[in-house]
């Protein structure tokens, strides 16, 4: 009561939003400094789900790194492991199989389609409409299913490996990831008239959260979150890996910048995902899925490099330095949430609070791939 | 002279306990009711282990929440903390005494009875209030001051409504007013287009001020969870924390039962048959189905959002009904 009675003086007070709390989706901690309803700073406290996975990444061999970068963003494991591997892999000069590298990109895009799908029921969440998240959850039981079938995990995947996948896919596999295109497809309607076309829905986002394209530079953010500020940013597009310039998609944009471009950016990258994934399916070559003669004790020569993703929040990037011994001299973990979290404090002041949360949410933070 | 208060004392005794009865089954069975729909509408199946088809549930839940300890944070102001959902329950049980069910069934057939229901309704708000400030917690106390402001912003347009209502109506009694709309539905309240041609709009701003001001989604200030944790309740447990929910499910009766009565013919049937009390609860649960609809269907409101929805549109359009309402008295 004491604190209370102080702050009353000062007309302002301090709001702990977090470590628990149900908007924060994790351990994030962000200390709002309040004016009334009126947000005068906030400071994200980060670190409360910090684990070293870059200190273990140097003091454990490449190949034994390997699962900890599905715990990184658990909610896109994918593309964590594909940052990772793709480092590795240049670092090495290992040359990845055609199979495998399409392999890899419709596994890809489908956790993306799965990722966006959570986001969308956890932002939904965040505004207090609780149904749409339990239709989320019905597609993207689907892509879990299929992913599981390959993987062997339905959440934190392993699954890529130097020089390739190591498991093949089936045709069980590939006829239905086709029929999840098609019911995807025609379930997009539904999230439209449910979800894009319903009022409130709109009243919360349009115009809310506005970030410039020069905040959302200043603080590195990328992804959906810069996508939605008119800035066509995207690695696949701009640093071409694997086999995405074999394939034909588009990237959204969306020049609003408020919550609601973000949403709809997200909406057309499931749209975009799909198509992905039909493409890639259509011209998956046969062949191997590891390439030949990857040692069992990884040791690349010495050097530096850095290899970018495009994640489901923006772009993951692994910087590994080898020494030429079996670990890793280090390695660095760019991580797409941490980026677009730290233009929050900026943006947030001044805003009501719970407009504040609606831009919390619609920045897709993952509090793991904040603290690493 | 004996005889008769002794009558009176057991139908007193007996509406008593049967109020309770009523106002305790159906927070029960809502609760229920709202997560089966809940649950339909959400390609799930909702409770089924406790029961037959999970009908037991709302036992379960309610023993649950008695066998939890009631905690007491340290900073709370004690009395007001305890007293906080006591007083948020009681009201809306007392309002369903004047509530005529049938042409038999009410318990008090007061005179000035909307008058009642509408003097209760503000203290129980209040008691939300209280209840959030005693509590000691930057969350509960935020929910406090946005009830005050939710609370003018949506009684106005209520009472206005009413209002209006009461002109043509001539009016407080609500039995009177069922048993003006005695005949089919074009009777109701509702389509007396002749005495206002507002009336459906009427209706649409009381149903949208009955979600407000019980503080259903997509108007729940009081609790918004994903911003305010769960708002006055924060701090409560147990029972506690169990009466506020009571207390909002039988707002939520009662908000229905109103809306039967002054807009909806009350017990009378929708064409002139067999009028009773099955067709005052078909229409008042009809009712609730669309709050809870509602409630699933849409996200919450910004929290100026609802003060804009109230002071730029409800008030003056209910200011609106008003003077066309005296207007069409006047010239018909």
């Amino acid at each position: 009561m004491s604190s209370d009675a102080q702050a009353l003086h000062h007309e302002s007070f301090v709001l702990n939003v977090g470590p628990q709390h149900p908007a924060t989706h994790g351990v994030l901690r962000i200390k709002l400094t309040m004016d009334g309803e009126y947000i005068v700073d906030a400071e994200p406290v980060i670190g409360y789900g910090h684990r070293m996975h870059e200190k273990m990444g140097e003091n454990r061999s490449y190949a034994k790194f390997l699962p900890n970068t599905g715990r990184l963003d658990y909610v896109a494991a994918l593309f964590n492991g594909h940052g990772y591997v793709g480092a590795v892999e240049r670092l090495a000069g290992l040359v990845v199989p055609e199979r495998a590298e399409y392999i890899r990109v419709i596994t890809c895009e489908l956790n993306r389609i799965a990722s966006h799908l959570l986001w969308v029921g956890a932002f939904l969440v965040d505004l207090g409409g609780f149904t749409p998240l339990l239709y989320c959850f019905d597609d993207r039981e689907h892509i879990l299913d299929l992913l599981e079938s390959v993987t062997g995990s339905r959440l934190t995947f392993c699954y890529f490996r130097f020089g390739g996948v190591c498991n093949d896919v089936d045709d069980n596999f590939i006829a239905g990831a086709r029929a999840f295109v098609t019911s995807m497809r025609s379930r997009m309607p539904l999230y439209d008239a449910f979800v894009s076309k319903n009022i409130i829905f709109r009243k919360r986002c349009e115009g809310i959260g506005i970030l410039s394209a020069a905040e959302c530079r200043k603080y590195g953010a990328s992804g959906p979150v810069i996508r939605g500020s008119g800035v066509a940013y995207d690695v696949r597009k701009l640093e071409p890996y694997s086999v995405y310039p074999q394939l034909d998609f588009d990237v959204p944009v969306y020049t609003e910048g408020d919550c609601m471009a973000r949403y709809r950016v997200r909406i057309a990258e499931i749209v975009e995902s799909l198509r992905i994934v039909e493409q890639a399916l259509d011209k998956l070559p046969a062949g191997p899925v590891m390439a030949d003669k990857v040692p069992r004790a990884l040791k690349p020569p010495k050097g530096d490099c850095y290899f970018n993703v495009e994640s489901a929040r923006g772009s993951f990037g692994v910087r590994a330095i080898s020494d030429g011994s079996e670990n890793a001299y280090r390695l660095k973990l760019r991580s797409p949430c941490f980026s677009n979290l730290s233009l929050f404090q900026e943006c947030a002041r001044g805003m009501l609070l719970t407009d504040a949360l609606a831009l919390l949410g619609s920045l897709d933070l993952v509090i793991p791939d904040i603290d690493r | 002279m004996t005889e008769g208060m002794l009558m009176n004392l057991v139908r007193l005794l007996l509406y008593l306990v049967g109020m309770i009865g009523f106002a305790a089954f159906n927070a029960a069975y809502l609760t229920l009711l709202e997560r089966k729909q809940a649950s339909w509408m959400q390609l799930r199946r909702g409770p089924t282990e406790v029961g037959p088809w999970g009908l037991l549930q709302p036992v379960a839940d309610g023993v649950k929440l008695m066998s939890k300890q009631l905690l007491l944070p340290r900073d709370v102001d004690v009395p007001l903390f305890l007293l906080g959902p006591i007083m948020v329950v009681v009201p809306p049980i007392l309002c369903l005494v004047t509530i005529p069910f049938s042409e038999t069934v009410v318990a008090r057939n007061y005179n000035l009875g909307l008058l009642m229901i509408f003097a209760f309704g503000a203290v129980s708000t209040f008691a939300l209030m209280l209840a959030g400030l005693a509590s000691a917690n930057k969350f509960s106390s935020i929910a406090a001051a946005r009830i005050v402001a939710q609370n003018i912003a949506y009684e106005i347009p209520l009472l206005v409504i009413v209002l209006s209502l009461v002109m043509t109506t001539h009016t407080f009694n609500l039995h009177t007013i069922v048993a003006q709309q005695a005949g089919g539905f074009w009777h109701w309240n509702l389509l007396k287009l002749g005495a206002n041609p507002l009336m459906p709009v009427a209706f649409l701003i009381y149903f949208i001020c009955l979600l407000a001001e019980s503080n259903r989604a997509p108007f729940d200030m009081v609790e918004a969870e994903s911003e305010l944790v769960a708002g006055v309740f924060t701090e409560y447990s147990g029972m506690g924390f169990g009466l506020f929910f009571i207390a909002e499910y039988v707002n939520i009766v009662v908000g229905c039962c109103l809306a039967t009565i002054l807009f909806l013919g009350g017990w009378h049937c929708p064409f002139g048959l067999l009028p009773g009390l099955h067709w005052f609860l078909i229409k008042m649960y009809a009712l609730c189905v669309m709050v809870v609809w509602v409630r699933w269907s849409f996200p919450r409101t910004q929290f100026y959002g609802l003060l804009n929805l109230s002071w730029k549109y409800l008030i003056p359009l209910a200011l609106a009904n008003l003077l066309l309402t005296a207007v069409m008295l006047k010239l018909f």
